[in-house]
This record gives structure tokens, sequence and C-alpha cells, in this order.
């Protein structure tokens, strides 16, 4: 790779050619702000906060756009550059509604902090603000155009990496908008929910469509039994929100906060997770037997299920019938749970703590009810339950660890790999390889579908049968084994698809200002936890076991699939 | 259960499809015009389907996105960039107010809030009963006559505000006359 030697701020610096100066500042050791750059996708330069002096070039430079030359000599800092940042920050800020302190983002705006390190204390400038009104039609994601800086990192990642583009920059000048085309309401185009732009937005003008007011009084109503269940994700990402370095993992700790909170029962997704494999492994042994559609594709990722719907209806013979792992564990809390402790499923609030936006459009899916009654009564993101923990005074990194509550709350390491890109289908290949030879794996690590990539595809030996499988994350991967599908030429059996890059650990309702490094620790942990697990196959948990025992029958059962599987609908694209 | 976002955008739906009935085969033959297509032929083929229809319909821009494999929105964002695209049909008598220099010094700011005001709707729009288009106008080349505004292709020099209700009347007459003509023959 052929190298370039540039001076940065007086220092002297050898890159490799191709380099931005922004990359290579970076590297020098100098931060650059920025506000329209998003690592990884095209760069705009829309935004020209990045800019710097460059030597011999007659203006600014956007230093994300710019590569760097031999001989080039850069200042990051200089007057110029600062009066330049200064004046655009003024200028954003003069259309932004002055209203920071009962924002959602109060605390951790990256407009904020850019206003904060270029230690501006007045906006010279007074205007017309751009007026619009706040978009809360879908239950899932909220949009405030008056927030927005249309620095458009939420229009790439909806169009780039999710390949759905519900939202665009429309109409020009001061009349410029995020938005659905004709102004239509999010909830009516085909925004799958999975919340990425949030995770992408500097401001607040993407956020989740809360519900903690709701949970707030269920919580303080003496007839309600208020039950809480966490996902795989949200134990190794909810210490971000309170200051810890990212890949811890605080799961007796969350525990233990949301009885504090006074949540009746806290129980594990992850039980339901391993339930999920044993149903999901039992459906896929049962459609190669009978030849039904191949390959199967999961369907855990409610992001990815409505995508599947709007874009691929014709493919949906091949989606898993399974539910969401949250909403199996509802269903069982509204039926199994409910019968074993005299409880009239009515007076029970399920509230799901996800790292999901999607889920909380899924839970309103009236095909999801059990008996009458919704199986999840609220999904609240991790970004909510944080803010929840904060307004109770729980001092949350110090908390003594908990347990889960029984009988929903034991699992094995296969279901904590569902957080992660890749991790269902090794979760349903250490099962499903028990089910097809009868014999147990002498090793349940299935590296091949691990790690960042968007598709990994591998052949798994399975006594004497090679089993192709695929595994995609972000909505443009899935495209393009969707198409294959649709061509008649995909070579696999079974596929799993995340809707968000990475998986759930980079979910939409994760923490925000997350990059690469964050999701990999986050995903380390989740591997650490399921290495330090007694059990690593979900059939062998004993508590999932018993359930069969007691209630379902048998996977695959009629009142299984009556409980824990679903339909799905054509959507119109839009 | 259907929640009430359900039933709110089920009514949104009805009233937000309206161009839907509008006959695409003409879209279907510019597009095949643009084969192999590629998102680069986006601009060309608006411009076709608006020569065609006067205006970009919505179900238009539906078609144009599922054969380039692009987003409706994104197309719309196009659509909406450029002053030359247009996403609902002229009226009938279109009134352009020039609002070049020369007639704003001669007050023509005055006569599009007249004209605004009087057919109650902003420039740029069309009446609901499609007679009436407003459109505004960087300078129409006819300084010496100004304040100008233009109605079809006739010039209407040194207007006044009260000329304003004046020639939205004379215009609505004549449509009267015009449509009692169509009936006695």
């Amino acid at each position: 790779m052929p190298t370039v030697d540039l001076t940065i701020n007086g220092r002297e610096i050898t890159v490799e050619a191709g380099t931005t100066i922004l990359q290579a500042a970076r590297l020098a050791g100098f931060q650059i702000p920025t506000l329209c750059y998003l690592s990884g996708l095209s760069p705009t330069g829309a935004c020209r906060v990045c800019v710097v002096e460059v030597e011999g070039a007659r203006t600014l430079v956007p230093s994300c756009a710019f590569p760097v030359a031999d001989g080039m000599v850069v200042r990051t800092h200089t007057a110029r550059v600062r009066a330049a940042r200064t004046a655009i920050v003024q200028l954003l800020l003069a259309n932004h509604p002055q209203e920071c302190l009962t924002c959602v983002r109060n605390g951790d705006c990256e407009l904020q902090t850019l206003t904060r390190e270029l230690n501006i204390r007045e906006i010279p400038y007074q205007g017309e603000r751009r007026l619009a009104p706040v978009d809360s039609s879908s239950p899932a994601i909220e949009r405030d155009p008056e927030k927005c800086i249309l620095c458009g990192r939420c229009v790439r990642v909806c169009q780039e990496i999710q390949n759905v583009g519900a939202i665009s920059f429309t109409k020009r000048g001061f009349q410029s908008e995020v938005a659905p085309a004709y102004d239509r309401q999010l909830d009516i185009t085909s925004c799958v929910n999975c919340g990425q732009c949030i995770i992408q937005c500097p401001t607040g003008a993407l956020r989740e469509h809360s519900s903690v007011r709701k949970v707030w009084e269920w919580l303080q109503d003496p007839n309600m039994h208020v039950v809480a269940q966490t996902a795989p994700a949200v134990r190794v990402g909810i210490g971000e929100m309170f200051g810890a370095a990212p890949g811890g993992i605080y799961t007796g700790q969350l525990v233990t906060a949301l009885s504090n909170i006074g949540f009746d029962r806290v129980f594990d997704t992850n039980f339901a997770a391993d339930l999920t494999i044993v149903e999901e492994a039992t459906e896929l042994v049962r459609r190669v037997k009978n030849n039904e559609p191949l390959p199967m594709i999961t369907s855990c990722s409610p992001g990815w299920i409505k995508y599947c719907e709007h874009y691929y209806p014709d493919l949906i013979p091949h989606l898993s019938t399974c539910r969401s792992p949250h909403e199996m564990l509802g269903a069982l809390i509204k039926s199994y749970y409910a019968e074993q402790y005299g409880i009239f499923p009515g007076n029970i609030a399920v509230v799901s703590i996800m790292p999901c936006t999607a889920k909380k459009f899924e839970t309103e899916r009236p095909e999801l009810e059990t008996n009458g009654f919704p199986s999840v009564d609220a999904v609240l993101t991790v970004r909510e339950i944080a803010r929840m923990i904060k307004t109770a005074g729980i001092d949350f990194l110090n908390l003594p660890p908990r347990d889960f509550d029984n009988p929903l709350g034991t699992s094995t390491g296969a279901a904590d790999i569902f957080a992660s890109t890749g991790g269902v289908m090794e979760a349903a290949l250490r099962t499903a390889a028990f089910y097809l030879t009868g014999k147990e794996l002498a090793n349940v690590d299935f590296r091949d579908v691990r790690g960042l990539r968007g598709i990994k595809e591998a052949t798994i030996k399975i006594g004497d049968m090679d089993v192709n499988v695929a595994v995609a994350s972000g909505l443009a991967n899935a495209k393009v084994l969707m198409d294959q599908i649709r061509k008649g030429e995909s070579p696999y059996a079974f596929i799993e698809i995340m809707g968000c890059p990475g998986g759930c650990i980079n979910g939409g309702g994760m923490p925000q200002g997350s990059n690469v490094e964050t999701v990999r620790a986050r995903m380390r942990a989740i591997y650490t936890i399921d290495q330090t697990k007694v059990y690593r196959r979900s059939h062998q948990n004993p508590a999932i076991r018993k359930l069969y025992e007691e209630y379902l029958g048998e996977p695959g059962s009629e009142r299984a699939h009556h409980l824990l599987h679903t339909t799905y609908m054509a959507r119109e694209r839009s | 259960m259907i929640s009430t976002t359900e039933f709110a955008s089920i009514a949104r739906l009805d009233n937000g499809h309206k161009n839907r009935e509008v006959d695409l085969a003409a879209v279907d033959e510019i597009l095949d015009s643009y084969k192999p297509l590629a998102p680069h032929a986006l601009i060309p083929i608006l411009q076709d389907v608006q020569e065609h229809y006067g205006f970009l319909p919505e179900a238009a821009l539906d078609r144009i996105g599922r054969a380039l494999d692009i987003s409706t929105t994104r197309i719309f964002g196009v659509a909406t960039f450029y002053n030359q695209f247009r996403l609902h049909p002229l009226g009938k008598h279109v009134i352009r107010i020039c609002r070049g220099t020369a007639c704003h010094v001669k007050g023509s700011a005055a006569l599009l809030d007249t004209l605004e005001m009087e057919l109650n709707i902003k420039a740029g729009s069309t009446t609901k009963d499609g007679l009436f288009s407003i459109e505004t106008v960087a300078c129409i080349g006819a300084c010496s006559i100004a304040p100008v505004a233009m109605v079809g292709d006739k010039f209407h020099g040194r207007l006044t505000v009260k000329d304003i209700p004046r020639l939205v009347k004379s215009l609505k007459r004549e449509d009267a006359k015009g449509a009692a003509e169509k009936a006695v023959a």
C-alpha cells in the first residue's frame, strides 16, 4: 500500500494513500469535530463543521471528504478554522428550538457538545425559524423535524445500510426537511422501525416513541402485576448509559434495578430464546423432512420481518413461523404463568426491555395476542429503562447483583448469543445437530458465523450431511440473500437475518453514540457470557424441559403453535 | 386490537393516495424507452412523465421507484428539489406574477398578496376547483409596463391591487360564458 507524508499542526505523519485528512488527523492525535460524517459510508461534506486549513488551498476544505497528499501542510484549529466552525454552529442554533433542558438528548446531544467545545456563548443571528409538527404516528419512532440539523446521517443509514429509504431530503432551501414522501406520517411508509436512524441522529430529532409514562403508571397501580423481561443484548449495553466502558456485563445489576423500581417479577427473555431454538430447530427438521420451503429464515428480528413483508411478500413462506422470543415469553406469562399463580391475565402488564425499537411496533400486531390479551403490553428501549433507573435515584453500577425470577428465568449460553449477528444460527445448529443425529456435539463453537461481516456463509457437517447456512445483518445485506432465493439460486438450507448491522448489540434501542469498537466490545461480552454458562445448548435447559412436560407437550405441538408461532402479511411498499 | 394510530393511518391512506387512479400505461412506455434501467436515468424519466401528464402523479413516482429500485421518498426528494417538477396539475388559468426588480419596486408584492387572498391559495398551488394556479416568475421581461401579470400567454401591465378582483371575475365570467355556449351547441 503506497503511503503519503504530510504535516498536521506541525507534526509529521505517514499514512496510507487515500486516507482522508480527518482520519489522518485522528491518527496524529487531533480530534476534528464532525456532524454529518458517518464512518464507513461515503462522505457528503454537507455540514462543513470539519473544515481545516490546507496550505496553498484557496478556501477551507472539508477534512472528512478531502484525501491527503504528499507534502500537504494541514492546520486543524487556526483562528480562521475556529471562526468558520463557530459561524456554522451558530447558524444551526439560530434555526434550532432552544429547549435543550427538556429535550430527550439533554446531556448526550452532539450539537450541544459541539456548542460547548467551540465555547459558543451567543447566537448572533436572528430570523425566521422553520416550524414543523412532531410526527408521533409510529409506535416505534418519533420525528421532530424542528430539531433536525439536516446532517443526513439518518438518510444515509436508511438508504445505504438498510435499503429502505423511508426518509429522504425533501424540498429545498429553507423548506428542506428530512421526511417521508408527500409529508406522509411515518406509520404508513415502509419504515421497518429498526431505529438505526435514531442511533445515528446527533440531536433529538429522531427518538423512540416513549412508553415510560405508561410503565410508571402500571408500577404505581396496586391492582397491576407488572412483569419485566430483558433481552440478551440489554445486559451488555446498559452499563454505557451510566458511564461504564462498553463491553461490561451488568445482568445482575439490571435485575436488582428492575426489582427496586417496583417490577413484581423480572424474567429473562433468554429463557424464551432457548424456547425459540427448540421450536425453530424442530421446524427446520420438519421442513427438511416434509419438503417444505427452504431455506428457512429466522424470525426473531421484527425490523427484518416488516422489511420482508414490504419487499419480499412472495418469500413469506420461507420465514420461520416462530414468534420473536419476547413475544413467546409474553404469551407464556399471560397463559402458563398466569394459570400457575392464579393471576387474571388482564391484570398482568408485561414490559419488555429491549435493544430494539421495532419491537414497539411488533407488540401492537393483533396476531400476537394471547387469548385476547396483548402478549406484551409495552416495550422499553435500553435508553428508556436507563432514564427510569436514573429517575428512581438508583446507583446502578454499584448495585448488588440478583438472579432472575423463576419459573421463566433460567437460560443457556445459546440464548445469550442471540444478541449478536450469527448467534441465532449458532444456537440453532447446536440443537438441530442433536435433533438430526441424536448425538450431542463435542464442540459447540461455530466460529464461521461469528464476527461483524455483513454476510457470512458456512457449510456445517451434521452427521453425514453437509448443511449450507448463511447469516446476514443489515437489510441491504439481507437483500442480497433474498434476491438469490427469488431467483431460485439460494444454496442454503437455513438463513439467519437480523435487521440491524451487527445484530441486537447494535440495535436501534441501544445506547447512542456507538461505533464499531463499541459494538465489538458488546459482542465479546456476549460470547464471554455464553462460555461461562453451565448449559450451552438450548434443548438442555432444565426449565424448558419442565415447561414442555408440564404445559406445552412436545416441541411443535398444537399448544406450542397456538402460543409460540405466528403469521405474516404482505404489505404495500412505498 | 387496533390501536388509534392504526385507525389514523387507514384514514390517511385513503386521502393520501388520491391520484392512484391515474392510467400508468404512459409511465411504463417511458420506462421501457430507458432500458436497461439505471438510477441515473431518474431525472430524464421524470421530465418525460411530467411532459405527458402535465405534472408528476403520486402513483407514477411509486411505479418509477419500483422500476429503478429507488424508494418513492427518494424520488419525491428529487422532484421537490428541482423547480421544474410539479406534483399537482396546473389550473385552467395560470396567473404568473412577475417578482422581478422593476415589478417589485412598482408593488408586485402587494399584487401577489391580493391575488393569494382573492383565490385563497398560496403561490405555487392550484385552487380546489382546478380553475386557477398562481406562480411567481423572477422576471417576465416586460419591465416597461411593470408591475406585470401574465394569464396564460396574455400580458396585463400597470396593474394595481384593485385590478386583481376584476381580473379574476372576468376570467370566471369567460368560463361561465364558454360553458353556456357549449351547452347550447
